[in-house]
């Protein structure tokens, strides 16, 4: 058991927050030149601090040097504060970044974890807006399958934060947060109910108030963040709890034991293996099945067993390179389907039997039913987690499988890989067309990278939806960190955060991180590049530049012409144009390296070779491409 | 059975109409008309090849019947938006038109293209 490490702070002049005493004082100085900065200096000591009709009062005086009261303490001192325990509540969770945008209301926190922990295990992240850090965690638990500590600023950290929340918490992706609450100064950064506004889109929330309580809520938040359906947590944590001196006797820091997810009912698993084995055309279709790695060795023992087709999910829960890597033999129906974590899974369709396996079903909030699963009317529908259930369903059918039926597999089996050939050589002709097409063509954009990280260890950190999905059509895409897929509920501004998040979990196993950004997504918060360039995330970013936002583009164009009238005039409000934003420029102003725009496909090469140069030496890289407007 | 007279016959009337009307165009002007005022190329590329849309290059459709399919694509399940003569004049169209026979056909076969083949050679060739 970890014993919480008491610990006295120096008390002399400038101990531990001591400096803030005399802070009014010294912001005064700060904003003058020195003889001016000495004449305020005597004004505000010979009024005594109070307003004068030339400085400001020494209330706005403390709010400018983020003290919004006095410290509690001896002298201004807190002994043992109560953030040097939260943190110690923490370190069990094996947090490897946390991120935030400074906030006040968790100074205290914040302090604690670059001071009492030396900011190692969780490294402090600087985001530049709430939205990146928690989109900052998405892409990290996408990779890693754990949360990233994220830290937001009371209830205006939450409302920055609050779409990214939203995507996580559609993509069932476990975040651990914690806001302060504060209101000493500003009182619009308080609220009696602080996790209010995000309650219907986070899994759970608590406002311990005492530190074993902390404890205890801490344990809860993490362990129901990462039960499947994972999603994320949120702690609201007063500044008081964090900053008074630690008062609470006995206090320990209690045991953590992780719980396992739950898997499905034996009976069950037993009859669905009958119905899998005795299928003559059985099909998997995935969702997020895949959790872990494990889970997509578990899918390729469980295929090859059965020589079933594996397809579906929005990222990798099967390698698509498998032979089994598709949606079956053409001018054939399934007979039994099975569907694992699948959001509104398919009903077996022409009298075709259905097994479910998801979780979804044992979290579900009212306000947005969409995202999670309509009720599924399969013949065999378990609530257990699928990666769980895997093991104890192969078992299952490995014992029902005769010498007869795995002659029949194994016929089965070479159809369902010349059907996978010739989608593979369907796809890769299509790759073909435009491919010296200017602006670039995106099936150019992705095939001309490939020579360049084929042989290295690469993750693709980015959605390929609005482009054509051809990293997945003509990469060799076999590994669980090979793909993360889209936002979860499709909100912009997802896409650069996620992309530095993933590249820094990546950074350790000394893997290249791919984005292809789309312009419009990245202007929601481009300074995330920055984070990017602090952090040394190796990402190379390679804009999808279309100069738009394009669904809108077309959506309007639709829209004009069904109503009879204006089809000329759909730029307006769609198009980023007149200026064109220079992002090689933009990348360079934060301290990256920035190259393009390129237009010429025959000049795409020799930029990404200078690009995959940066990113090997441990550095972000940004290549602007001009495109052609979808893939 | 029926719909696909009802379209086969809207489609020679579409033509005959077009026919009797065609204006001669301009592809400098068709640039203009599709890449910035139409923006055709949001669903089909700048190159005509790419994009949600149909490929239009190479051009097959004789300009009577490309004018008449843009009049009324929804006799074809194309997703396709019409455009009337009010939105477009046919002189516009005729240019587009002109345009995008103007385009080159930059397709080649993937065998052709060293990238394109590699790939095609490590991920068709398991057994």
């Amino acid at each position: 058991m970890a014993r919480f490490r008491k610990r006295l702070v120096e008390t002399g002049p400038v101990g531990r927050r001591g400096f803030l005493k005399g802070a009014a004082a010294g912001a005064a100085a700060l904003v003058a030149t020195p003889p001016e900065a000495a004449e305020a200096q005597e004004r505000q000591l010979a009024s005594g601090g109070s307003a004068t009709a030339a400085t400001p009062t020494q209330a706005a005086l403390n709010v400018d040097v983020g003290n919004g009261r006095p410290i509690p303490g001896i002298n201004g001192i807190a002994l043992s504060p109560g953030s040097d325990y939260m943190v110690d509540v923490l370190k069990q969770f094996d947090f490897e970044y946390v991120v935030a945008n400074p906030g006040t209301s968790f100074a205290g926190l914040h302090e604690s974890l670059i001071n009492y922990n030396n900011n190692v295990k969780p490294e402090f992240l600087t985001a530049c807006h709430e939205e990146s850090a928690v989109s900052m965690a998405h892409g990290y638990a996408k990779i890693e399958g754990k949360p990233m500590l994220v830290l937001l600023h009371a209830d205006v950290g939450i409302q920055h934060a609050s779409m990214a929340i939203f995507n996580a918490y559609a993509d069932r992706v476990p975040i651990f947060m914690i806001a302060g609450n504060w209101g000493h100064a500003v009182q619009a950064h308080n609220a009696q109910d602080m996790a209010l506004m995000i309650r219907d889109m986070i899994k759970w929330d608590d406002e311990p108030r005492s530190l074993a309580g902390f404890a205890d809520a801490a344990q809860k938040a993490y362990s129901i963040a990462m039960m499947p359906p994972m999603g994320p947590t949120l702690l609201v944590v007063d500044e008081d709890l964090q900053e008074m001196t630690n008062k609470e006797p006995n206090l320990r820091v209690p045991k953590f034991k992780r719980i396992q997810p739950p898997s499905g009912d034996l009976g069950s698993v037993r009859e669905a293996a009958k119905l899998l084995v005795n299928a003559e055309n059985p099909v998997i279709i995935t969702g997020r099945s895949a959790r872990t790695a494990n889970g997509m060795t578990l899918l390729v023992e469980l295929a090859e067993l059965l020589q079933a087709p594996v397809s579906g999910g929005d990222r990798m829960n099967f390698p698509l390179t498998h032979p089994l890597s598709g949606t079956g033999i053409p001018g054939t129906q399934a007979d039994v389907t099975l569907t694992l974590e699948v959001n509104n899974a398919p009903v077996g369709r022409n009298g075709g039997k259905t097994i479910n396996i998801s979780s979804t079903i044992l979290s579900v909030k009212n306000n947005y039913q969409d995202v999670g699963d309509r009720y599924t009317a399969a013949d065999i529908d378990m609530a257990a987690d699928a990666e769980a259930t895997l093991p104890a369903l192969i078992e299952e059918c490995r014992k029902l499988v005769t010498a007869d039926r795995k002659r029949v597999f194994e016929e089965r089996g070479k159809k369902l890989a010349e059907a996978h050939r010739e989608t593979k050589r369907k796809d890769i002709e299509l790759a073909a067309i435009g491919w010296d097409a200017s602006p670039v063509s995106l099936n150019r954009l992705y095939g001309e990278l490939w020579p360049f990280i084929k042989n290295e260890d690469w993750s693709m950190v980015s959605w390929d939806g609005f482009m054509g999905g051809w990293p997945r059509r003509l990469w060799a895409c076999d590994k669980h960190y090979h793909y993360i897929g889209a936002q979860g509920a499709g909100g912009m501004g997802y896409g650069a955060g996620a992309a530095v998040g993933a590249a820094l979990a990546n950074k350790k196993y000394g893997r290249i991180s791919i984005n292809v950004q789309t312009d419009g997504d990245l202007n929601y918060a481009p300074a995330v590049l920055w984070t990017a360039a602090h952090h040394k995330a190796p990402l190379l970013t390679i804009m999808h530049n279309n100069r738009a936002y394009h669904q809108e583009v077309m959506r309007m164009q639709r829209q004009a012409t069904s109503m009879n009238r204006g089809a000329d005039r759909i730029h307006i409000g769609t198009k980023l144009w007149n200026p064109e934003i220079d992002y090689a420029s933009i990348a360079k102003g934060y301290g990256m390296y920035g190259e393009g725009p390129i237009s010429d496909p025959k000049d795409l090469a020799a930029a990404y070779k200078r690009g995959i140069e940066r990113v090997k030496n441990g550095e972000p890289a940004l290549i602007d491409v001009v495109t052609q407007p979808r893939g | 059975m029926c719909r696909i007279l009802n379209f086969t016959l809207a489609l020679i009337f579409g033509t005959l109409i077009a026919v009797a009307q065609q204006p001669a165009g301009d592809a400098s002007r068709g640039k203009e008309l599709y890449d910035k005022k139409y923006l055709c190329s949001a669903c089909h590329g700048f190159s005509g090849q790419n994009g949600v849309g149909a490929r239009l290059v190479p051009m097959k459709l004789t300009q009577a019947a490309f004018m008449a399919y843009v009049r009324h694509p929804h006799d074809t399940p194309t997703g396709m938006p019409p455009y009337t003569a009010k939105v477009m004049p046919d002189q516009e169209l005729a240019d587009i038109y002109a345009y995008i026979k103007s385009l080159p056909d930059s397709a080649k076969k993937a065998k052709d293209i060293p990238t394109l083949n590699d790939i095609l050679n490590s991920q068709t060739n398991h057994p």
